[in-house]
């Protein structure tokens, strides 16, 4: 039996613009377990980022609990919710964000010098990434020099630098031709099978589905929280 | 857990996002370079003129106290329209020479001096001089060396030979082929042998020596006092605007030296009194060395804190340029710091690597700002030939503080950056 990596209980997360409240989270709860492959859709609007954002501990609930590998965030400082970040959380971005002024590698590189690796294991460890996302030929390349899937793939190897707890993607493909968002989504499937836990923000039935469970929000809740009977059908296609 | 090895990939980082922006980083820096560089400039052209107005004053000797006949300056009018004949008399005399030297407890020596003004020749060649008689051991007195030769003896002194010892720049003139020792030179009718030259004086004329002689001339020569008295007398006859005046001067100048320093003040004071004792009209000045050396200090002091004033200004300024130009690298790259945020850095991360950037680009300037200022200065003494001295501190100082700008004035922007929340980094386009 694998164990809850992620337990939300009753999130709520508001935003004051103004005399205006918006509350982009009106209390959602779910348990994530080790392993899982979650896709989370939904309207545009309906509080997925957000979600997403406190997921990755950038944001904080205004209301409820969060706890990651079974420690509650909300009673954590910002250095230590940094080191989480750092150390438990993986991201991937719909728009890469990679830092444009520093090669492939030393982009992969960035959540491990906040981590205090020695310059040589770092590297050690970057090379290996890159090779891993099949960008071993382009390593001294600029972000600027490579397409947006391989951004994308950079991305992914930098997410997984420090052997996250569970890698959070917002809509990875956003931002790709149908070419490079499904070699990306043969990546998060290996990975997968490789035993990662993953979150994936997307708008697409299909590439919901490719995950063992679809959880749908609506207007700041949870609407339905369901397996994929697909699963296995996808994953051995 | 700031290790070395954290720092050293911090700073590569700050050289690597400085070096992207190299026009810019250069314009910034120059504010602490012109800051920095004008400091280390104007305190070596300052600090060399001190040091020079110092030697001057210390070549007086510290230890002296220096009268001088001075003309009255009332008797000057009554002379002026007075006839032909008349003889102004005035300044120091034999008595009061021995009263200093007898009467004052802290004296040592007294050091009495004639002077006259005279030309010197040596067969065609001719120099404008002041003859300075005095005693043999003036040289020692004044802290003045003989380069060649000797100085006149006591037994020149009593025979009041016709002997002489020439300035450095006078022996060039008179005798520009070989040596001049043991050759005569020529005053008036009188022939005096060359018995020695003297060290060139350290630095110019100071303004203490200025003496009761209109214009102090550029030359001197030294003979015996005795021979002064008897080949010149003491009436001295000059002519002035087409008549003579006629003056009686017994001595133009008396050296006193006391037994120590802390003493000075005191027999200086025992000088005054005595002399005011006996003189009706002040025809006599004081000049005490130690006195203008304290004066010299005083006003090095105040150009000093006047320099650290123009330098704390500019400095500030070239911190303000910082602060500005890292305030915009903080809104620039702001995407950056909600990535490296995402990305695992803490605050203080943020904080540091903007400090580090701001530090360095100030750092680099003030380095920039040292070797211009240490160049500045020998361009001057060499083109200006102004004597300047780079002193060891100015230029670690100078250097510190810039490095300090850098730190203080990019505090508040990489502050800033810190603060930002990571998800409204992250969305900032
Ligand atoms: N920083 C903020 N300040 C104010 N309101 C916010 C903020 N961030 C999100 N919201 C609001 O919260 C709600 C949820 O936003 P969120 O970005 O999570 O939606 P989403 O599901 O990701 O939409 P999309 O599919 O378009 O990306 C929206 O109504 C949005 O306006
Ligand atoms: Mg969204």
């Amino acid at each position: 039996m694998s164990v809850s990596v992620v337990q939300l209980q009753e999130v709520r997360k508001a935003y004051q613009i103004g005399p205006v409240v918006v509350e982009a989270l009106r209390g959602v709860s779910f348990d994530i377990r080790s392993g899982d492959y979650v896709s989370i859709m939904g309207p545009s609007g309906c509080g997925k980022s957000t979600l997403l954002n406190v997921l990755g501990c950038l944001d904080r609930p205004s209301n409820g609990r969060y706890l990651l590998g079974g420690q509650d965030t909300s009673e954590l400082d910002d250095d230590r919710l940094s080191f989480l970040r750092g150390s438990r959380l993986g991201f991937i971005f719909q728009s890469y964000n990679l830092i444009q002024q520093l090669t492939v590698l030393e982009n992969i590189e960035v959540p491990l010098y906040y981590q205090g690796l020695s310059e040589a294991e770092s590297r050690r460890r970057a090379g290996g990434l890159a090779e891993r996302v099949g960008l071993a030929n382009r390593l001294e390349h600029k972000p600027f020099e490579l397409s947006g899937g391989q951004q994308q793939r950079v991305a992914i190897a930098r997410a997984l630098a420090n052997d996250p707890l569970i890698l959070l993607a917002d809509e990875p493909t956003g931002n790709l031709d149908s070419g490079s968002g499904a070699e990306i989504l043969r990546l998060f499937d290996e990975l997968h099978e490789q035993g990662r836990t993953l979150v994936m923000v997307t708008h697409d039935p299909g590439i919901a589905r490719r995950a063992t469970r679809t959880i749908l929000l609506r207007d700041g809740l949870l609407e339905s929280d369901v397996a994929n009977e697909r699963e296995g059908a996808s994953r051995n296609a | 857990m700031f290790t070395p090895a954290h720092l050293r990939r911090t700073l590569r980082l700050a050289v690597k996002s400085l070096w992207l922006h190299r026009l810019r980083s250069f314009l910034t820096m120059l504010g602490i370079v012109f800051g920095v560089c004008s400091v280390i400039a104007m305190l070596a052209i300052g600090e060399g003129a001190s040091f020079e107005t110092q030697e001057q004053i210390k070549n007086l000797g510290s230890q002296n106290i220096i009268v001088r006949s001075v003309k009255p300056p009332e008797e000057q009018k009554v002379s002026d329209k007075s006839s032909q004949g008349f003889v102004l008399q005035y300044g120091l005399t034999y008595p009061d020479l021995r009263r200093l030297q007898s009467s004052i407890p802290g004296v040592t020596v007294v050091v009495p001096g004639r002077i006259l003004r005279e030309y010197v020749w040596n067969i065609s060649r001719r120099v404008d001089c002041e003859i300075m008689g005095t005693v043999p051991w003036y040289p020692q007195m004044r802290n003045h060396p003989v380069a060649r030769g000797r100085f006149f003896t006591e037994k020149d002194m009593e025979a009041a030979a016709n002997v002489c010892v020439l300035g450095a720049a006078m022996a060039e003139i008179l005798f520009p082929l070989g040596s001049p020792l043991g050759r005569d030179v020529r005053v008036g009718g009188s022939y005096y042998r060359v018995v020695g030259v003297m060290e060139p004086p350290a630095g110019v004329a100071p303004a203490a020596e200025a003496s009761s002689s209109s214009k102090p001339a550029a030359h001197r020569m030294y003979i015996p006092l005795e021979t002064a008295r008897r080949r010149f007398g003491e009436i001295l006859a000059r002519e002035r605007s087409g008549s003579i005046e006629a003056e009686r001067v017994q001595l133009h100048e008396v050296t006193v030296k006391v037994a120590s320093r802390e003493a000075v003040m005191a027999v200086a004071d025992a000088v005054k009194e005595a002399l005011e004792r006996h003189h009706k009209k002040k025809d006599y000045e004081i000049v005490v060395p130690l006195e203008l050396l304290r004066r010299a200090e005083r006003t090095r002091q105040i150009f000093n804190v006047v320099l650290g004033s123009i330098a704390a200004i500019s400095l500030l300024v070239g911190g303000i340029g910082i602060m500005n130009i890292m305030l915009a690298t903080v809104t620039e790259r702001t995407r950056e710091i909600g990535i490296r945020r995402a990305m695992g850095a803490r605050r203080r991360d943020i904080v540091l690597q903007f400090v580090v950037e701001s530090t360095l680009l100030a750092g680099l300037g003030g380095l920039l700002g040292v070797l211009l200022g240490i160049g500045i200065p020998w361009l001057v003494t060499w083109f200006a030939n102004l004597k300047t001295i780079v002193t060891v501190w100015s230029p670690l100082l100078a250097f510190t503080i810039s490095a300090l700008v850098g730190v203080v004035f990019g505090l508040y922007p990489a502050r800033r950056a810190a603060q930002m929340d990571p998800v409204e980094a992250l969305r900032h386009e």
